[in-house]
């Protein structure tokens, strides 16, 4: 089932996006076409096989529980477009809407 | 004659997801230390900063002790575990994603018994799982928000009811959640510390017309830092909600904050469905396999748990069974309370202080016990130094704040504020001079007006300056008037 613009719009909501209504337009075809590719994968029958998250036969890679030194400050907030008392600062988000 | 209108009954559904930052020395899948409090950012590096081209390693300890929480909460242990990411986008977290378990948790199907008014009731457990905490958001005054990653990656364990929920009132969404802390506290695997935000429970809660099949539309509650909070929380939005139906409004799907200063919940956010998170398999973590030898090591160290020390103090102590669900609400408690009836040797004295005094100066202070300065020792030594009568209780009370206060040991407290006087000669003085300085009271009191007594041990009170065993005063009066007046 094709995505409705009403999808998009609340997918931008949650990823702090504004759109005009022309990128929704576009994105909503975007989207669309790329649905339809998946679609092709309900084609393959895997009755009868597991679900696969790595290909690799590993597991298990654990570390021991113990700390090491952290990066220092200056170094944390080295990539921070804003910075500001330690921390890095961010647009305030509005978190009731 | 009018029909008597009948107003509608609802019945209330509570579930709970708990979540419990575990003890241990570092984060989650990084090396930075896990710890509370300190400068912001002072604990980062470029894995739990999601910096491109680092790669997360599963800390052993956490999942172990998510395992410990979950064989003490009966529940089964998964033998193939995975991690996934659950992605949305808020600055909480840098990656853009949270690695956390969905469909394969460590654990599943457990429960855990509470005490209700009307029996025991057991609360089954859906899941438990092991994810990554997030940072910090703080407003700035200039209207920006910041961000401190030092909580970022710290190993998070959430815990959620069954649904359809076994609990149905804010009475037993409290004691759930006591019990809970108790068993994670007992087994070490969390500090157990709300108000520091490092137990953290989001009741969700609805209500349904009685005798109706569907259940209504919940809501969520957040930011209940106390077993009180979380009880007036609960009790807030049971109203809330059944005052909405009953003006013939719906209940909407939402987040609520409580407000602890104006005792209400308020819209917090409209939260993304589960779809929207996208969950799918952490590709930067193999997964875990957990087979029997594992599992049973770790059973095989779990201490004894809340409900069997419960009932082992009310055995070998003697004390009620109202006493020993307070003496087990932590392991600290427990500890505590078994150092100091052992050492003075009195355990209802002991059950006693610490559900009276040591309880009162806790709660008003907003200390756990195990950061009190008093600790069992002191408490011990106090309890001997009243039973032999060396203070009275009115005293020790006043020692114990001290001791409370300051962490000096309460024999030094006592010394240096006088030990009660006993010694009939000192007090046979005391009350001689009382009596030539009142002649009249004490000529009314030996002809039979006994509302004079109070009034003469208050003044012998006043002369030792409170340290005169009102015992020995009273008999000594008793003798006296006695004797007559002369």
């Amino acid at each position: 089932m094709p995505l409705m613009l009403d999808d998009v719009r609340r997918v931008a909501a949650l990823a702090r996006l504004e759109l005009t209504d022309d990128e929704a337009a576009a994105q909503l075809r975007r989207i669309n076409e790329l649905m339809e590719r998946f679609e092709s994968l309900r084609e393959l029958d895997v009755e009868g096989i597991e679900p696969t998250a790595h290909s690799a036969p590993i597991h298990n890679v654990l570390r021991e529980d113990a700390a090491r030194p952290s990066l220092a400050r200056d170094e944390v907030l080295a990539g921070a477009p804003d910075a500001r008392e330690g921390c890095f600062a961010v647009p305030l988000i509005l978190e009731a809407s | 004659m009018p029909a008597i209108q009948t107003e509608t009954q609802y019945v209330s559904s509570i579930g709970m997801e708990v979540h419990a930052e575990l003890l241990t020395e570092s984060k989650m899948f990084c090396g930075c230390r896990n710890a509370f409090g300190g400068e912001p950012n002072t604990r980062c590096c470029p894995v739990c900063l999601g910096l491109p081209g680092s790669l997360p390693v599963a800390n052993r300890l956490a999942v172990e002790l998510v395992i410990r929480a979950a064989l003490a909460l009966h529940c089964s242990i998964s033998p193939i575990a995975e991690f996934d990411r659950k992605n949305y986008f808020y600055p909480d977290l840098p990656k853009g994603y949270q690695i956390s378990q969905y469909d394969q948790p460590i654990g599943s199907g457990g429960w855990l018994d509470i005490e209700t008014e009307a029996g025991p009731r057991r609360v089954h457990i859906r899941r438990v799982h092991l994810e990554e905490d997030t940072g910090k958001l703080m407003h700035l005054p200039t209207g920006d928000s910041a961000v401190d990653y030092n909580r970022s990656g710290v190993p998070l364990m959430e815990i959620v009811t069954e649904f359809p929920p076994d609990m149905g009132s804010a009475d037993e969404a409290r004691a759930y959640l006591v019990k809970l802390r108790a068993i994670l506290t007992c087994i070490g695997v969390s500090d157990g510390k709300m108000e520091q935000g490092s137990l953290r429970c989001e009741p969700n809660i609805s209500v349904r017309p009685t005798g109706a099949s569907a259940f209504g539309t919940k809501t969520e509650i957040k930011n209940l830092n106390s077993f009180r909070a979380v009880h007036r929380g609960v009790q807030h939005e049971l109203t809330r909600q059944v005052a909405l139906l009953r003006r013939g409004e719906r209940v909407a799907q939402e987040t609520r904050g409580w407000n602890e200063a104006r005792g209400e919940t308020v819209l917090q956010r409209v939260k993304e469905v589960e779809q929207e998170y996208r969950y799918f398999p952490e590709p930067d973590l193999l997964p875990l396999h957990i087979d029997d030898a594992w599992v049973a090591s770790i059973r095989a160290g779990l201490p004894e748990l809340p409900d069997a020390a419960r009932l082992r103090l009310v055995d070998q102590y003697g004390v009620s069974a109202a006493e020993a669900d307070l003496l087990t609400q932590t392991a600290a408690w427990t500890a505590y309370f078994e150092r100091a009836a052992g050492l003075c040797g009195n355990a209802r004295a002991t059950a006693n202080w610490m559900m009276g005094e040591l309880a009162r100066l806790l709660n008003a202070a907003n200390l756990e016990i195990d950061q009190c300065k008093a600790g069992p020792e002191a408490l011990a030594e106090l309890l001997a130094m009243v039973e032999s009568g060396k203070i009275s209780g009115k005293m020790a009370k006043g020692v114990w704040e001290a001791a409370f206060e300051t962490g000096e040991a309460p024999a030094a407290i006592a010394a240096r504020q006088g030990e009660q006087i006993s010694d009939a000669g000192a007090l046979g003085a005391v009350l001689n001079s009382v009596i030539a300085a009142q002649p009249d009271v004490w000529q009314a009191l030996c002809a039979g007006d006994e509302k004079k007594l109070t009034f003469m041990v208050g003044q012998i009170m006043k002369q030792t300056r409170g340290k005169a065993n009102p015992g020995e005063v009273n008999r000594l009066l008793r003798e006296r008037m006695a004797g007559g007046a002369q």
